[in-house]
């Protein structure tokens, strides 16, 4: 597909009937691999992602190890057959810059000096691409994070903005991106610290200003989504119970093959329960957030590359 | 309601002398750092659903050699630390050339975490009551977060598993489980506990893993009963009803002098 005529409908709608700061529908599973430590599955618009963490574990080589705290180390990586044209797999020059900007983007929120001399591996990997794939990877890498059971001061969202037509319009599509004027990725913590910006194409002093509050309100938007998907995964189980303080002692007694474990654990009783504890937990993946009723958007065929425009900071 | 789920970065409180576990202060506001369940019962805490097991001085785990050295075994514990047991700390003199005799690479045994160096390096010792070698029965592997569950309200579930299953159990709290008795038994009890982990967020846990294993007997009574093996199967059963204890025993017994 060349550059489109016009990025706007008469009523001011964007090529795939979305707002100009309206984000594509996201919807995200949590835990789908078996064998890593924590895991997410994202879809936003027609970007498909799966991230999984890998960790705390050791790190080899071992002079990459630092004895005071862990070292995340994160692949972004986009699969051959996720563009149009194929693309060469394994670690290219814009991989390797956005594997290190994502990693970067995580530094602030999770705690590795819990971990030291340890590594947490992230692996972000883009099934299909369709603008706006380092972002996708990030909001999917903070939910598997957080599934990994990795200490965190809060989840990243990541959104792009970006300039079509001299106008700012939030979360850049496929054609947006390619033909559009200018692309600014934006990951932010909760609190709206930015850990990661870069930016493709030019924009005034004014039009920035106006794109980063149009993109935390995106990025506000993302975490309300995340923390859906986070409080979905459980929520068959709003009723638990929960033990703590658990002690386990050695076996003292000479006979007593009971006090192979003598536990002192203090449990708290729940309130109510009337939800079935028989729910499969499968279920539960099944709804995702519909708060974002933006159409899909169309099925955007390109012959030229996906690449979200090189990124000069 | 004081239980909910909590995701990095959520807000629980304002109360920051009561910040427990999992959780940070910013602020003078209490945020959750995990993925988990809060419990602000007495302090605000925050139980992760999933996790690693960080070593911690005291704890006793299961471990499996991964190198033996002419004085060392290095233990890998499910964690991102491996342990170091000297032999000084086994409980009787080896020499160098027996180390592999007594503990080759993939063996595993029961031992206690003396000290953790704020390197993370890991000191273990055998040098105590109960912790040996293992040599028969299973080990079974869940969530290290969900150790408290498997042992129960003041050891509720463990106590039950083992009267219902007849089965020798220690629970290392990195998330390890031994468990031995007969290969039914066995195969029932890790059933048992594959549904307390994978259904650890349930209330009336111990309740639904107690007629778990009631019906799941009295099936296997019914298909013995058409069987030659019925009387074995009695016998058995009256073991179960009468002397679980001292079968307990027994396979105590049997164990602690293999170490002497």
């Amino acid at each position: 597909m060349s550059k489109p005529e016009k990025f706007f409908d008469d009523e001011g709608l964007r090529l795939d009937g979305r707002r100009v700061d309206e984000i594509r529908p996201m919807k995200i599973e949590v835990g789908v691999l078996s064998r890593a430590d924590g895991s997410c599955y994202l879809e936003w618009g027609n970007n498909k992602v799966l991230a999984g963490v890998f960790g705390p574990r050791e790190l080899h080589p071992r002079r990459m190890q630092r004895p005071d705290t862990a070292i995340v180390r994160y692949r972004y990586s986009m699969a051959a057959f996720s563009v149009e044209d194929r693309i060469r797999p394994g670690p290219n020059r814009r991989a390797t810059e956005i594997s290190k900007v994502s990693r970067e983007a995580f530094e602030p929120v999770v705690l590795t000096h819990l971990y030291p001399g340890a590594v947490i591996d992230v692996f972000a990997e883009v099934l299909q691409a369709d603008a706006g794939t380092r972002t996708a990877a990030i909001n999917a890498a903070t939910i598997a994070l957080a599934d990994a059971g990795i200490p965190m001061k809060g989840l990243v969202s990541a959104c792009a903005v970006g300039k079509v037509d001299g106008k700012l319009v939030l979360d850049l599509g496929k054609d947006e991106d390619n033909y559009g004027d200018a692309d600014l990725p934006v990951a932010m913590t909760q609190d709206g610290d930015v850990t990661l910006i870069q930016m493709d194409g030019n924009l005034t002093q004014d039009e920035f200003k106006e794109a980063m509050e149009l993109v935390k309100v995106g990025c506000k938007q993302i975490l309300e989504i995340q923390r859906e998907a986070l409080k979905d995964k459980f929520s068959q189980f709003d009723n638990e119970e929960i033990e703590e303080e658990t002690v386990v002692e050695a076996p003292e007694s000479e006979v007593e093959v009971e006090e192979t474990i003598e536990a002192e654990v203090v449990m708290t009783e729940e309130a109510e329960s009337e939800i079935g504890d028989e729910v499969e937990e499968d279920d539960e993946n099944d709804d995702e957030p519909d708060e974002y009723t933006g159409d899909e958007p169309d099925e955007n065929t390109d012959d030229e590359d996906v690449e979200e425009g090189e990124t000069n900071e | 309601m004081n239980k909910k789920i909590v995701i990095p970065g959520q807000f629980l409180s304002n109360d920051v002398k009561n910040a427990g576990s999992g959780t940070y202060v910013d602020d003078g506001k209490v945020y959750s750092l995990l993925y988990g369940i809060l419990n602000d019962k007495r302090r605000i805490n925050v139980l992760p659903f999933s996790g690693k097991y960080i070593p911690s001085r005291n704890d006793l785990v299961i471990g499996s050699v991964i190198v033996v050295t002419p004085s060392n075994w290095i233990f890998e514990l499910g964690s991102a630390y491996d342990g170091l047991l000297h032999v000084s700390e086994f409980p009787r003199r080896i020499r160098s050339e027996e180390m592999k005799g007594v503990m080759n690479i993939g063996d595993s045994a029961i031992i206690r975490i003396k000290d953790v160096n704020p390197a993370m390096k890991v000191e273990i010792t055998m040098r105590e009551r109960g912790l040996q070698v293992i040599k028969y029965g299973r080990v079974i592997e869940i969530m290290p977060t969900k150790v408290p569950r498997l042992i129960g309200h003041s050891g509720s579930m463990i106590s039950m598993l083992k009267k219902e299953t007849n089965c020798e159990i220690f629970v290392g709290q990195n998330g390890r489980v031994w468990i031995n008795g007969n290969d039914n038994d066995m195969d029932r009890l890790g059933e048992a506990i594959d549904m307390i982990s994978s259904n650890s967020n349930a209330s009336g846990l111990t309740e639904m893993v107690f007629k778990f294993l009631r019906n799941e007997s009295d099936v296997e009574d019914d298909v013995d009963t058409n069987t030659v093996s019925e009387d074995v199967e009695d016998i058995q059963a009256n073991d179960v009803e009468e002397v679980p204890e001292d079968t307990s025993r027994k396979i105590d017994m049997l164990l602690d002098p293999e170490d002497e």
